[in-house]
């Protein structure tokens, strides 16, 4: 019997341990979630009056609404690029032997392992030395680099994971390479090629660190926008652009789960 | 589906001709200097261990690969440089390789879409295949939601419904149960019959070869060893990798009597068998060799009859038609020879431990010089 009581007051510590862990998970998202709808002009938590007005304020605030807007701008093209790029370099390496495959892959995955401030700072000489304004292309080069090695890898996962001889069997049906492509290995890539643009979109509309470095007043996406918000005020409207933003991604990930979902009953998925 | 067209016209130029084939990967001979003719109609297979070069062969006429030395004919054609989308050709593969992200229907008329076809008559023709391989009915379904079975007709159905010049067939029955598999094989033969389609057919599976095949080519080490009719490749085997990769065979040492050419006879005991003489060119009269008997060429002794040797059953395997009874006897090349005995009666009348006496049950056999101790 003392036995069975230890062994319930370990799954009792476990169970605690694991609610603690969930518990901070979920803390700063619940602590600014709540701290979004203080009814006073201060960031504190718990609020002691409840308001929607910081809300109100957040998405009539100037700076934040172009700061959506460019990011928006931004995050499109980065992601298109990205994916384009991404996943014709996941093809080469995949289907092509050749020296310094290993070095081309290297290279493409670096951005990994260089600091997104070096990278910042990097294109913002760069573009100085070139005298090129620092318009949204300089943005978007920079979020491209910095998101192109997760869109190759989630490429790459789904070409190695694509059985060549379906594609061999679609040629031996008399479908020339542009077919096969459009009509196999296209649709079989699909959820690799969504989940890659995904990680481009969510990861390029969340980067600060180099977005610093390379945006201007102009052309400033919503993390640096809001950055340059706290620098000035403290009131609960940074919290409230807080709310909106995980809701906002929170839709856009469902919407691709359901997407994948939905890719599943299409049956895109390996026949292995 | 009616008979594809004889553009040549002529059904003495074979279908598929592969003329001196030789095919490296890296410092690996996976093809050595291949020929080969398939007829047209004919159902060709090649068989042998994994390895052995038979898959490589039918990539190099499927277009998936190229050889580095030799030709490639198809109908009269020369395809050597020609990608796989201009042969005509149809392939099955070992996973089937059905397009999961599309129906029966869509897979089935893929080839036929490929060939931009009209609507009406690709409907007609796949229907009219679906008819063939009795899968009516389950158009709309996806492909993981069939059983092996029905995914491997789909496939055949996809390959055949493209009226294709050589149908090839990698490994079709090695992903389904035994009982299924000779139900499927059945009906491959029955529906390459009808359509009278010229066939290569590759496989490890010496019985299936030998149910299934007009020939059989038989392959080791990047080449053919011996090319014949499923009857020649068992009776006859050209050499000693043959005679027992094909089927089950003892091993008994015997003596060379007299050979001149053609024929040759050697004793086993004082029995004397005929043999093929080319095997034993050059071995001297008086000399040992090893005799290739199968175990249904051999029998339990009636009296009077001529027995080779002796032994004592070791063990008795019932297989429902006949049973195996393994003798052990010393001084006969093989410790242990097995025995196939039609029906059951030999489980009651030789239980294990029986002395019994063997004999040969036929006149004619194959020997191969003795192999030098390895």
């Amino acid at each position: 019997m003392p036995r069975l009581s230890s062994q319930r007051a370990l799954r009792l510590f476990g169970a605690l341990v694991v609610t603690a862990i969930l518990g901070f998970l979920l803390l700063p998202a619940i602590v600014v979630a709540l701290a979004a709808f203080n009814g006073r002009a201060i960031l504190s938590f718990p609020p002691d009056t409840w308001s929607w007005r910081w809300f109100a304020k957040a998405l009539a605030y100037e700076d934040f609404r172009a700061g959506l807007r460019n990011g928006l701008i931004v995050t499109g093209w980065t992601s298109a690029i990205a994916l384009a790029v991404g996943a014709g370099f996941a093809f080469v390496l995949d289907r092509y032997e050749f020296r310094f495959k290993g070095i081309l892959e290297t290279i493409l995955l670096s951005p990994l392992v260089i600091a997104h401030f070096t990278v910042g700072l990097g294109f913002l000489i760069l573009a100085a030395q070139l005298g090129v304004t620092r318009g949204y292309a300089v943005v978007v080069v920079t979020h491209v680099v910095l998101v192109l090695p997760f869109v190759l890898r989630s490429v790459y996962v789904s070409l190695r994971n694509l059985d060549r001889r379906l594609e061999l069997a679609a040629a031996s049906l008399g479908a020339p390479p542009a077919r096969v492509l459009a009509t196999i290995t296209l649709p079989l890539l699909l959820p690799g090629l969504v989940s890659g643009w995904l990680f481009a979109a969510i990861l390029s509309f969340n980067e600060f660190t180099a977005s610093l470095f390379v945006t201007v007043q102009r052309t400033q996406t919503l993390p640096v926008a809001m950055y340059n918000y706290v620098r000035e005020y403290a009131d609960p409207s940074m919290a409230a652009i807080s709310v909106i933003y995980i809701v906002a991604t929170a839709a856009l990930l469902t919407f691709a789960t359901l997407f994948l979902g939905l890719g599943k009953v299409l049956n895109v998925e390996q026949a292995r | 589906m009616s008979k594809p067209a004889d553009p040549m016209g002529s059904d003495a130029a074979p279908v598929v001709r592969l003329d001196g084939i030789t095919k490296r990967f890296g410092d690996v001979v996976a093809l050595h200097e291949v020929s080969l003719q398939v007829w047209r109609g004919e159902l060709m297979t090649l068989l042998g261990p994994s390895g052995c070069g038979k898959t490589t062969l039918l990539n190099l006429v499927a277009g998936f690969l190229a050889p580095d030395v030799g030709e490639i004919a198809i109908d009269g054609e020369r395809v050597t440089e020609l990608p796989t989308y201009r042969r005509e050709i149809g392939m099955t593969f070992q996973n089937y390789a059905l397009f999961p992200h599309m129906s029966v229907a869509s897979n089935i008329g893929y080839g036929l879409r490929a060939r931009r076809l009209d609507k009406k008559e690709i409907g007609r023709r796949v229907a009219a295949v679906l008819d063939l391989v009795k899968l009516t009915g389950l158009e709309d379904r996806k492909p993981r939601h069939l059983s092996g079975g029905q995914q491997q007709r789909v496939a055949l159905a996809r390959a055949l419904v493209v009226r294709p010049k050589v149908l090839l067939l990698d490994e079709p029955f090695s992903a389904l149960d035994r009982n299924l598999r000779g139900a499927m094989q059945v009906e491959l033969r029955e529906i390459q019959r009808k359509l009278d389609v010229t066939t290569i057919f590759v496989t490890h599976d010496q019985s299936e070869a030998l149910s299934l095949s007009d020939r059989i080519a038989v392959m080791a080490e990047g080449s053919i060893r011996q090319l014949g009719t499923p009857d020649d490749i068992y009776r006859r085997p050209a050499d000693r990798f043959v005679a027992s990769f094909v089927g089950d065979v003892n091993v008994l040492r015997a003596r060379l009597e007299r050979g001149d050419g053609a024929t040759a006879t050697v004793m086993l005991s004082d029995t004397r068998v005929k043999v093929p003489g080319v095997p034993l060119g050059g071995t001297a009269p008086g000399s040992a060799v090893d005799l290739f008997v199968r175990p249904e060429d051999l029998c339990v002794a009636a009296d009077g009859a001529d027995v080779v040797f002796h032994g004592a059953v070791a063990a008795q395997v019932y297989q429902g038609g006949h049973v195996d009874l393994y003798v052990d006897a010393a001084g006969i090349g093989s410790p242990r020879v097995l025995l196939r005995i039609p029906g059951q009666a030999a489980m009651a009348r030789w239980p294990v431990g029986t002395r019994v006496g063997l004999a040969l049950a036929t006149e004619e056999a194959v020997a191969f010089p003795v192999r030098a101790i390895i």
